[in-house]
């Protein structure tokens, strides 16, 4: 890596997520600080996306460093045809590090090899979105006390959805047992079996949600998108075949917890909201110190 | 019978021999042959009993560097190369795919970075279970190396 750039989750060794983890906790206890007084953080969304934006923002602010940047590329000089390599040099004279969402894939890498200055991926396209994995993380180990030897059942859209394949990545260090229930459409995609079998993660596959999380710590929820069909009929079964209510929790383990990356739509309905065993509100706010932590991180400050 | 002799001999230079029929074309083009302005002389579809029918290239008094000649590799791994001269074979060089590959593969993912801003693309060389993978150091996308596309 030509600078501290975070662009894909397997830039990090099992050590650095530790270390975010460790200082993760840290900002928790204590988010308000003035590390990054003077310094200049620019947040550039090609496509918007308010939950992420805010989160990086608020994760300086708190910090007492200073936003620049933009929330859509309408607004941006890329509308009038401006390459990503020139947005980002000029970009790069004024900021400190960069934030960066791009609804194109490898956007991110490229950027990190141009800018003189960190590149912090808030997501490029379909590809990767670190620190999401690494809130992931922090929310698993919050819940759990440990990362080590956990049951993990991934559910909804496992083919296009890069929050479980980043996080299948990233918990391949701590021994887990994956568990994939997806609609035949929607399947894990082999590449990411084969790393499994790879780095001996057992993991087994499932095509009904019902209660087949019963042995699992942690159930991680994602959208099911109606856009991934081809047949509308299909989409209307799974839709309802994949939908978390709370009766179905009745005998799941005491420290099982849903996680989801949100915006949720139908996957989990909203009577789960009040178990003790949501955690999908409370993994969003663990957002904001590990990016507290990331920024940190990319920036040197402590 | 007598042999006849299809493609006339090279003095000095380089023979890449075996080439799929195929595959002729794209080993041009990754070479950039079609600016070079040594004497070349071209032959497809001529019999061969190894690969049915074949393609051959003689490029006079030139000499690639070995990173040129192993991109060949990548379209026609059992292609060979001789080094001539004097009318003599001097070398034979093996060809070896290298670890990394620029600029000649185009990425398969349309909504890669490289398909879509003026981006050099850049594949990471990989076996998985015997198999030649080529990912995209952008996208992270992998690809068999019969399924590239050549720029």
């Amino acid at each position: 890596m030509k600078n501290n750039s975070l662009v894909s989750i397997s830039d990090y060794s099992k050590e650095e997520i530790l270390a975010i983890l460790d200082s993760a906790a840290d900002f928790e206890a204590n988010p308000n600080r003035k590390t990054l007084d003077g310094k200049v953080i620019a947040t550039l969304f090609f496509e918007p996306s308010t939950r992420t934006r805010l989160s990086f923002e608020t994760a300086v602010v708190r910090l007492g460093g200073s936003i620049i940047g933009f929330s859509d590329a309408a607004t941006s000089s890329s509308s009038k045809g401006e390459t990503l390599n020139d947005t980002i040099l000029m970009v790069s004279c004024y900021a400190d590090a960069i934030v960066m969402r791009h609804p194109l894939e490898g956007a991110a890498r490229f950027a990190s090899e141009v800018a003189p200055v960190p590149i912090i991926n808030a997501g490029d396209g379909s590809n990767q979105h670190p620190s999401q994995t690494l809130l992931d993380l922090y929310s698993i180990l919050k819940t759990q006390g440990t990362l080590e030897n956990l049951t993990i059942c991934l559910v909804g859209d496992l083919k296009y959805g890069r929050t479980v394949h980043s996080l299948i990545m990233a918990m391949s260090h701590f021994h887990p047992t994956f568990k994939f229930i997806a609609p035949d459409e929607l399947k894990m995609p082999d590449e990411y079996k084969v790393f499994c079998d790879k780095n001996d993660i057992a993991y087994t596959e499932v095509n009904e949600l019902t209660d087949n999380f019963n042995d699992s710590d942690i159930l991680y929820m994602t959208r099911v998108q109606k856009e991934r069909f081809q047949d509308l009929m299909e989409y209307e079964r799974v839709k309802n075949v994949y939908t978390l209510k709370n009766e179905m929790l009745a005998n799941s383990k005491p420290n099982l917890r849903i996680l989801h990356p949100l915006p949720r739509v139908s996957e989990i309905d909203p009577d789960v909201d009040s178990n003790e065993k949501a955690y999908y509100f409370r993994q969003a706010q663990n957002g904001l110190y590990v990016r507290q932590a990331i920024v940190s991180k990319v920036l040197n400050q402590k | 019978m007598e042999k006849e002799l299809k493609v006339a001999a090279l003095r000095n230079g380089t023979v890449i021999d075996h080439i799929p029929a195929d595959k002729l074309y794209q080993v041009v083009s990754i070479l950039h042959l079609d600016t070079c302005e040594h004497q070349i002389t071209i032959g497809n579809n001529l019999d061969s009993a190894k690969v049915g029918k074949k393609g051959i290239i003689k490029i006079s008094d030139r000499a690639f560097e070995e990173d040129e000649t192993n991109k060949i590799a990548l379209i026609a791994p059992n292609a060979k190369i001789n080094i001539i001269r004097d009318y003599l074979v001097v070398e034979k060089r093996p060809l070896t795919l290298p670890a990394e590959i620029k600029e000649i593969v185009q990425c398969a993912n349309p909504n890669c970075i490289t398909n879509n801003q003026p981006v050099t693309t850049r594949f990471h060389v990989q076996l998985h279970d015997g198999e030649i993978m080529l990912k995209c150091h952008y996208c992270e996308r992998e690809v068999q190396r019969d399924k590239v596309k050549i720029k």
